[in-house]
C-alpha cells in the first residue's frame, strides 16, 4: 500500500515538474514569478536523484557498500578519515562551488531565460551530476587517485600527460577570466575597490591570529573576519562619498590588473598561514551563508523575472558574447551544467572522506544538483532586472558608448525600453557612478542581489550595502582561486619542467619556485591584461575559451568514465557517461571550429585577424583600435587566441582517441581488465 | 545535560571545521592512542598548523 502510495507521489511530482516547464516554456505575458523555475528545477532534481542517480548507483556502477573505502583501508587520521556522509557532503559542495556558476547564467540571460534554464536542468542531470559521481567512484575504488593518476592508469602513460597539459592550460584561462570579473567589477568603483582591498589587511590578521593567538580557533576567527567584512563596506561607502579618499581608490583596468598580478604572486609565493588558508576559511563560510541567504531571499520575495523566456539574439547577434545558441550556450554555462573542474575535486580530498561507496551518491551527484541550483539561482537574479539594465550593464562601451544617454538609445535599437534616467538612477541607487558595461556577471549578479535582499532587509542605502556586499562576496573567492590556482599552476609548472630539468622539481627550492611561479603567473597575467585592453571588453573573448577548456576537461573525464565501464565488463550502461562525451565534445568542436574559422570577424579570430590585416594594408584604423600599434595588437592577439582554441580542441580529439583505443583493447579481453583496488570487506556495513 | 549540549556543540564544530577541511585533532589523539601507541601526540597548535600547510601544498581544491 504504501509503495503505491510512494509510486503515486513520485507521479504526482513528475506530473507537477512537467506543468511547471510548460508554464515557463509557454509564458507569453510581460513577466513570469520565479516561483515556476524554482518549482520545476526542484521537482526535476528531486526525480533525478531519486531515479536516475539511484539507477546509476545501484545498476550501472553496483556501488557496494559492504566494500571498504580507501578511508576505512587507510584511516591514519589526517588524510584518510571515515567522515559523516553529511559533513563530506558540505565539504566537497564548497569545495566545487565558486565564481563560475554564478557568472554563466548571467551571461546567457541575454538569449533569455529560457534557453539558460533548459540547459542547467539537463545539461547537470544527464552530464554533470554523472562526471562527478562517475569520477567520485573511479576514485574510490583506486585508492583515492587524482583524475591525472587514473588517466595514466586506465589510458596510458602519454595520455596522462596530455591530459596534464590540458588542465595547465584550463587553469591559465580559469585564472585570467576570474581576475577579469574581479577587474570588471572594480574599475571606476572606489566603494568596491576598498571594501576588496580591506579583505587583505583583514585576512592578515586573522591569519595571525590563528596560528598565535587561537590555534586553530576558525569558527570564532570566521565570525570575526565577517564582523571586520562588514565594518569595511561601511567604510567603503564613506570613502567613495569623500572628495579627498575616494579618487585614491578610483582606479582604472590596467591598473587594477597589475594590481592582480602582483597580487597573485606574492601571496603564492607568502606562506599559506598568513594569507591563503584564513581568507578560504572565510570565504568558505561566507559562501555556504550566502547561498542559503539568497535562497531565502527569492521563496520568501518570490520576484518577477522581467527577462523574456527568449530574446532575439538566440541568433548569434547578442552584445555579451557572439555565436549562436548551438553551441555557445552550452559553452557559456559551463559550471553549473557541467563542468570539467569538478573531476579534479571529485579525485582530491573527497574520495579519502567516504565512509561508504553508497555515500558516493548523495555526495557526487546531491551536491552538483546544489551547484546547480545555485546557478538557476543566479540566472533568476539577472532575469529580475529591467532587461534594458541588463544589457547597459553587459554590452561591451563599443556597442553602447559610455553615456547614459548612448547606451539608452542603443538600447532602444534592440527594442528593450529603457531611459538614460533609469540608468543613471540604478547607478546613483546602488551607491556607484555608473553601471554600464560592467560585464563579467559579478556586478549584474550583484545588482539582482540587491534587489532581492533588499526587498528581504530594507531600508535607507540597503541597496548600495547588499550591493557591495554581493561584489565583496564574489571577490573573496575568486582572490582565493587566484591564489590557490597560481600555486597548483606553479607545482603543475615544476612537475612538467622536471621532466626535462630534475632540479626544477624540488618544490622546496626558491629558484624553481619563484621561476615556475613568475611562469604562472606571466602566462594568466598576459591574458587578463589582453582581456582589460580589449575595446570590445575581454569578457566577449575570453569567456568562449574558458567554456571550450572547461567542457574540454569534462570531455576527458567522462571519456574515462566511459573507458572505465567497458574495462568492467558493464558496456550494457556504457550510454550514460558516452552520451555527455558525445554532446560535451560535439560542442567543444563545433564551437573551437568556430571561433577559429568562422568567416564572422565578431565569432572568428581568423577572420577578425583578416579584417584588421587588410585595413593596415592601407594605412587605416579600424574602431575600436586607436593606433596603428593597436592595430598590431589585435591581430596578435586573435592569432594567440585562435592557437588557443585550436589546441584546445587538437587535446579533446587527441583524448578521444587514446579512448576509443583503450575501450577496444578492453573489449577484446575476455575479463575486466579496470585497474581497481581488489575489493576488501568491510564487517558490520549499511545494508 | 549540560555534557550532552557540549557533546552536540563539540561534535558541530568538528563537523564545520571538517567542511572547511580541517582534521579533528581529538579525533586524531584517539587514533593514534589505538592505533600507534609507540608514537608521539602533536600539541593542538602543531597539529593545526601541520595539516594547513599539508591541505594547501597543492593548492587546496578549490573550483572556478
Amino acid at each position: 500500500m504504501s509503495a503505491i502510495a510512494s509510486k503515486l507521489g513520485w507521479l504526482l511530482l513528475a506530473l507537477f515538474g512537467a506543468f511547471c516547464l510548460a508554464t515557463l516554456a509557454l509564458h507569453r505575458g510581460e513577466t513570469i514569478s520565479a516561483f515556476w523555475l524554482l518549482a520545476a528545477t526542484l521537482a526535476v532534481f528531486f526525480i533525478a536523484y531519486r531515479f536516475y542517480a539511484r539507477f546509476i548507483a545501484d545498476e550501472a556502477l553496483g556501488l557496494d557498500a559492504t566494500r571498504a573505502t580507501p578511508a576505512v583501508l587507510r584511516n591514519d587520521g589526517l588524510d584518510y578519515v571515515p567522515t559523516d556522509r553529511w559533513v563530506v557532503f558540505g565539504h566537497h559542495f564548497a569545495a566545487i562551488a565558486g565564481a563560475g556558476p554564478l557568472v554563466g547564467p548571467v551571461l546567457a540571460a541575454q538569449m533569455g531565460y529560457l534557453p539558460g534554464t533548459l540547459w542547467i536542468l539537463f545539461g547537470v542531470i544527464f552530464a554533470g551530476a554523472v562526471q562527478d559521481f562517475m569520477i567520485l567512484f573511479l576514485s574510490l575504488r583506486r585508492d583515492g587517485r587524482s583524475l591525472g593518476d587514473m588517466v595514466r592508469m586506465e589510458l596510458g602513460a602519454t595520455a596522462g600527460v596530455v591530459a596534464m597539459i590540458g588542465v595547465l592550460m584550463i587553469l591559465f584561462i580559469v585564472l585570467a577570466v576570474l581576475a577579469l570579473v574581479v577587474v570588471k567589477a572594480l574599475a571606476a568603483s572606489p566603494w568596491g575597490t576598498f571594501t576588496v582591498a580591506m579583505t587583505i589587511p583583514i585576512a592578515l590578521v586573522m591569519g595571525v591570529y590563528l596560528r598565535f593567538m587561537r590555534p586553530g580557533r576558525v569558527l570564532e576567527m570566521s565570525l570575526i573576519g565577517l564582523a571586520l567584512l562588514l565594518v569595511s563596506i561601511w567604510l567603503g561607502g564613506k570613502i567613495a562619498a569623500d572628495p579627498a579618499f575616494a579618487p585614491v581608490f578610483t582606479l582604472d583596468g590596467r591598473t587594477l590588473a597589475w594590481l592582480l598580478i602582483g597580487y597573485g604572486f606574492l601571496a603564492s609565493v607568502l606562506p599559506v598561514w598568513l594569507l591563503l588558508a584564513p581568507r578560504d576559511y572565510l570565504s568558505t563560510f561566507l559562501k555556504i551563508g550566502t547561498v542559503v541567504l539568497l535562497a531565502v531571499g527569492i521563496l520568501v520575495v518570490m520576484p518577477d523575472l522581467k527577462m523574456p523566456a527568449l530574446t532575439q539574439f538566440v541568433d548569434g547577434t547578442g552584445p555579451v558574447f557572439s555565436g549562436s545558441l548551438f553551441p555557445f550556450l552550452f559553452i557559456t554555462i559551463a559550471c553549473g551544467a557541467v563542468s570539467g573542474w569538478h573531476s579534479l575535486i571529485a579525485s582530491g580530498t573527497t574520495p579519502k572522506l567516504l565512509a561508504n561507496e553508497k555515500d558516493a551518491r548523495l555526495v557526487g551527484y546531491g551536491a552538483m544538483l546544489v551547484e546547480a541550483f545555485v546557478a538557476i539561482m543566479a540566472l533568476i537574479a539577472a532575469c529580475v532586472l529591467d532587461p534594458g539594465v541588463y544589457f547597459a550593464m553587459n554590452a561591451p562601451a563599443a556597442l553602447i558608448g559610455t553615456s547614459v544617454d548612448s547606451a539608452a538609445q542603443a538600447i532602444q535599437h534592440w527594442n528593450f525600453v529603457v531611459t538614460p534616467d533609469a540608468l543613471a538612477k540604478a547607478a546613483h541607487d546602488i551607491g556607484e557612478t555608473t553601471i554600464l558595461s560592467r560585464a563579467g556577471g559579478a556586478p549584474t549578479l550583484a545588482v539582482g542581489m540587491a534587489e532581492i535582499l533588499h526587498r528581504l532587509v530594507a531600508g535607507d542605502g540597503m541597496l548600495a550595502f547588499w550591493y557591495h556586499y554581493a561584489i565583496l562576496f564574489e571577490a573573496l573567492f575568486i582572490l582565493t582561486t587566484v591564489d590557490a590556482g597560481t600555486r597548483v599552476g606553479r607545482f603543475m609548472i615544476q612537475e612538467l619542467a622536471g621532466l626535462a630539468v630534475p632540479a626544477l622539481r624540488k618544490t622546496e627550492s626558491w629558484t624553481g619556485n619563484l621561476i615556475a611561479t613568475t611562469l604562472c603567473v606571466a602566462c594568466w597575467g598576459w591574458f587578463l591584461y589582453q582581456g582589460v585592453v580589449d575595446p570590445l571588453g575581454g569578457i566577449n573573448t575570453l569567456w568562449p575559451l574558458f567554456g571550450i577548456a572547461n567542457q574540454m576537461l569534462a570531455a576527458i573525464a567522462l571519456t574515462l568514465a566511459s573507458v572505465c565501464l567497458v574495462r568492467m565488463k558493464r558496456e550494457k550502461y556504457l550510454w550514460i557517461a558516452l552520451v555527455p562525451t558525445a554532446w560535451l565534445a560535439i560542442c567543444t568542436l563545433t564551437a573551437g571550429w568556430q571561433k577559429v574559422f568562422s568567416t564572422n570577424p565578431a565569432i572568428g579570430f581568423l577572420a577578425h585577424a583578416r579584417r584588421f590585416a587588410a585595413a593596415l594594408d592601407q594605412n587605416q584604423i579600424v574602431t575600436p583600435a586607436k593606433s596603428l600599434a593597436e592595430m598590431q595588437r589585435v591581430i596578435r592577439n586573435d592569432y594567440v587566441d585562435a592557437a588557443l582554441a585550436a589546441a584546445f580542441s587538437l587535446l579533446v580529439v587527441a583524448m578521444l582517441a587514446f579512448g576509443i583505443r583503450a575501450a577496444l583493447a578492453a573489449r577484446r579481453s575476455a575479463s575486466a581488465t579496470a585497474h581497481e583496488m581488489p575489493r576488501i570487506a568491510i564487517a558490520g556495513a549499511r545494508p | 545535560m549540560s555534557a550532552r549540549v557540549a557533546r552536540i556543540w563539540n561534535a558541530l564544530v568538528a563537523a564545520t571545521r571538517r567542511i572547511a577541511g580541517i582534521p579533528d585533532y581529538d579525533a586524531y589523539v584517539a587514533h593514534l592512542k589505538t592505533h600507534h601507541p609507540e608514537r608521539a601526540i602533536p600539541n593542538e597548535t602543531d597539529f593545526f598548523a601541520e595539516r594547513q600547510q599539508a591541505r594547501y601544498r597543492a593548492g587546496g581544491g578549490r573550483c572556478c
